[in-house]
């Protein structure tokens, strides 16, 4: 592939970056992925939405989020300076209301008054079933059988807030499944019903539109970082299930030739024992969920199913923008394994009082690596995408505590 | 000629309509395949579609899902159904076969290599539901080696779209009755006649109709206005737990018979 310089032009107008992305979906789906289209390229440079979003990501979500400068963890670490976007300070506790928002007001702007989502930790049902209480929204969230498990608060969660939760007990019961089924729901019932998907997979126009809902995130960043420390960072990092938060952070900063990016992947038990979640680092291209990109899958196309202690990340294809940046070599796509993130979850506890989502933990694990690369006036940005407290019993049972 | 195309020409001069069952490779049984595809030759069918068993099937419902889970629990893949397309035109070099399933599968394959393969398999069309004509031009050496692509079209199919699809549509073009999942149970036939009425007026290949025929009764309703039909979960359905190949094409012979012989009454 030639050089690219910039990177603010993808997706084309057919949904492709590069090589990836497009619309693999079903006939009955093309005309509401039109309208879709339609409407939120409209919305998009419509003054009047985007004041809307603003109040609201002001006011309800709490924004702008701060960065702030993990010294003690990078004084443990010894390297550079390790600066954490605070992603887990917004409203519901993670980034994934930046992208519910916005949808949920495309959704009204629309006129569909029923909602439905996926969700894998829980995060991203939340944060639906959040923006459809605050707008009167109805809302179904899909949840694979075994992530209700082993996330039942927020299962709670969503019910308190006045959603419904359906179990998906097809295929290996997670994320992917959820996907499927959601997909299934739309098919049934476009006429009245909005899908917000929860990150930057699925058919065109979702990977442009929920990277624009989540790119403020990296589009603060960029003015903080010259506010705070009068230059752009050297590297940033983010966490890489779906991709919606590394996207989110790494968008602003594209053309910023000099600022490295890695997204830090759910490498599980390791990528050599095949228990992963790693699509970029260990995948191939494929074609999952509406969209072409790298996937995890046999020799006979059926995709794999994954491994991660976080539910969030455990997820067999990524945004199609991701693996246009891999194949362009713009961001690098590490793998972090369940082990290392734990760690990184505990010495940020420790030494800084915050709990990181085991999903943000990879990212800080990938940002302590990179703290030890840089020289101490080194800058890296890590993307805090969202708080533990979801993941308290996970840990503790992992570690043989009863609570 | 195409056999597709041969297919639905001698429909048409013998003024019948065409039967179109779908049943999923590999599954109840991977031993039984072949065997079940000449039967259900033997009890009507015009034309199979040929299910490739996928992971992640969007459109499906829970019939085809789980025909699908229980193939590929047994390892079932892309090799097994093109063996089994070989093995079945030994001793029926007539009827057409569709294979129906989802991209990636065809992908991980290798488009090329596919096309190679799926022609001296013999097959003669592949039906991929999450590629759309917008998408299809990964398909082109399909198309360059014979294989007809067999396109979708829907209730939500905008005007100048269907349109296109008319105009680019090769073998059949298979008129999805309802928007929503195969096997649901909502058919209408009220509604779909006039629509399937307008679209056979501007389609270049004839049209047949599925998603929601369960038995002979929606057969025939289908069939007053359609070239041919189309029945997929219902049958999947009554062969799951066949155990054996006498009980598996009994069954598909029991179930097809019927609809059969409403179609030919017609």
């Amino acid at each position: 592939m030639s050089k690219i310089t910039d990177f603010s032009v993808y997706p084309d107008e057919h949904g492709r970056f590069g090589n990836y992305g497009g619309s693999y979906v079903a006939e009955t789906l093309m005309a509401p992925l039109a309208e879709l289209t339609e409407a939120y390229l409209r919305l998009r440079e419509d003054p009047a939405f985007l004041a809307e979003l603003d109040r609201d990501l002001k006011y309800y979500v709490g924004r702008p989020s701060p960065i702030y400068h993990a010294e003690r963890l990078s004084q443990h670490v010894g390297g550079a300076r390790i600066l954490l976007k605070r992603e887990d300070l917004n409203h519901t506790g993670a980034h994934k209301i930046n992208n519910t928002i916005g949808q949920a007001l495309v959704a009204k702007r629309m006129g569909k008054p029923r909602i439905i989502a996926e969700t894998g930790a829980g995060q991203h049902g939340v944060a639906s079933a959040t923006v459809a209480a605050r707008f009167g929204l109805k809302c179904v969230v899909y949840m694979g059988a075994v992530d209700i498990e082993r996330q039942k608060i927020n299962v709670y969660r969503m019910k308190l807030l006045g959603a419904e939760v359906v179990p998906v007990t097809s295929g290996s019961k997670t994320l992917k499944d959820a996907l499927n089924e959601a997909m299934r729901d739309w098919v049934t019932n476009v006429a009245d019903t909005f899908y917000i998907i929860g990150t930057v997979a699925g058919p065109h126009p979702y990977p442009l539109m929920v990277r624009d809902f989540n790119a403020i995130v990296g589009r603060e960043a960029r003015v903080q970082m010259q506010e705070q420390f009068g230059r752009l960072p050297d590297v940033i990092t983010a966490c890489v299930g779906g991709g919606s938060n590394a996207i989110g952070l790494f968008h602003a900063f594209l053309n910023d030739a000099s600022v490295r990016m890695v997204g830090a992947e759910a490498a599980g038990e390791g990528i050599g024992t095949g228990h992963h979640a790693a699509s970029l680092a260990a995948g191939r291209p494929g074609v999952l969920h509406g969209n072409r990109t790298y996937v995890l899958c046999d020799d006979n196309g059926q995709i794999t199913e994954t491994h991660s202690v976080s539910a969030g990340l455990d997820y067999p294809g990524v945004g199609p923008e991701h693996a246009f940046l891999k194949d362009a070599g713009r961001a690098e796509y590490v793998g972090v394994t369940d082990e290392e993130a734990l760690e990184a979850f505990h010495l940020l506890a420790r030494t800084e009082g915050i709990l990181a989502a085991l999903e943000s933990s990879h990212a800080v694990a990938q940002a302590i690596k990179l703290a030890r690369e840089y020289p101490k006036d080194g800058l890296v940005l890590c993307n805090l995408s969202g708080r533990g407290d979801k993941d308290v019993h996970t840990i503790a049972a992992r570690e043989g505590v009863q609570v | 000629m195409n056999r597709i195309d041969r297919r639905f020409a001698q429909l048409k001069s013998a003024g019948r309509t065409g039967l179109i069952p779908f049943v999923t490779a590999g599954d109840p049984a991977p031993a039984h395949t072949v065997a079940l595809m000449h039967a259900l030759v033997a009890a009507g069918a015009d034309v199979i579609e040929l299910g490739v068993p996928f992971s992640d099937p969007m459109a499906d419902g829970p019939v085809i899902q789980h025909a699908s889970e229980r193939a590929i629990a047994k390892g079932i893949g892309l090799g097994d159904v093109l063996r089994w397309v070989a093995e079945f035109r030994q001793h029926d070099a007539d009827t057409p076969i569709v294979l129906m399933g989802y991209l990636n599968p065809v992908e991980i394959h290798g488009y090329a290599r596919f096309a190679t393969e799926a022609v001296q398999a013999g097959v003669d069309g592949v039906l991929l539901v999450d590629c759309p004509l917008e998408e299809s031009a990964v398909l082109q050496p399909l198309r360059d080696a014979g294989l007809q692509q067999i396109l979708l079209a829907a209730p939500t199919t905008a005007p100048e779209r269907m349109v296109q699809l008319c105009g680019s549509a090769q073998g059949f073009l298979y008129y999805v009755s309802f928007a929503g999942i195969t096997g649901a149970a909502r058919l209408s036939t009220g509604d779909i006649a006039g629509r399937v009425a307008e679209i056979r007026a501007k389609s270049k290949a004839p049209v047949a109709v599925g998603f929601g025929v369960r038995d002979a009764q929606s057969a025939k309703a289908i069939a007053d206005f359609a070239d041919a039909v189309v029945i997929g979960s219902a049958l999947v359905e009554r062969l799951a737990g066949a155990d054996d190949v006498q009980d598996v094409t009994a069954r598909a012979t029991a179930f097809l018979a019927p609809i059969r012989a409403v179609l030919d009454a017609h």
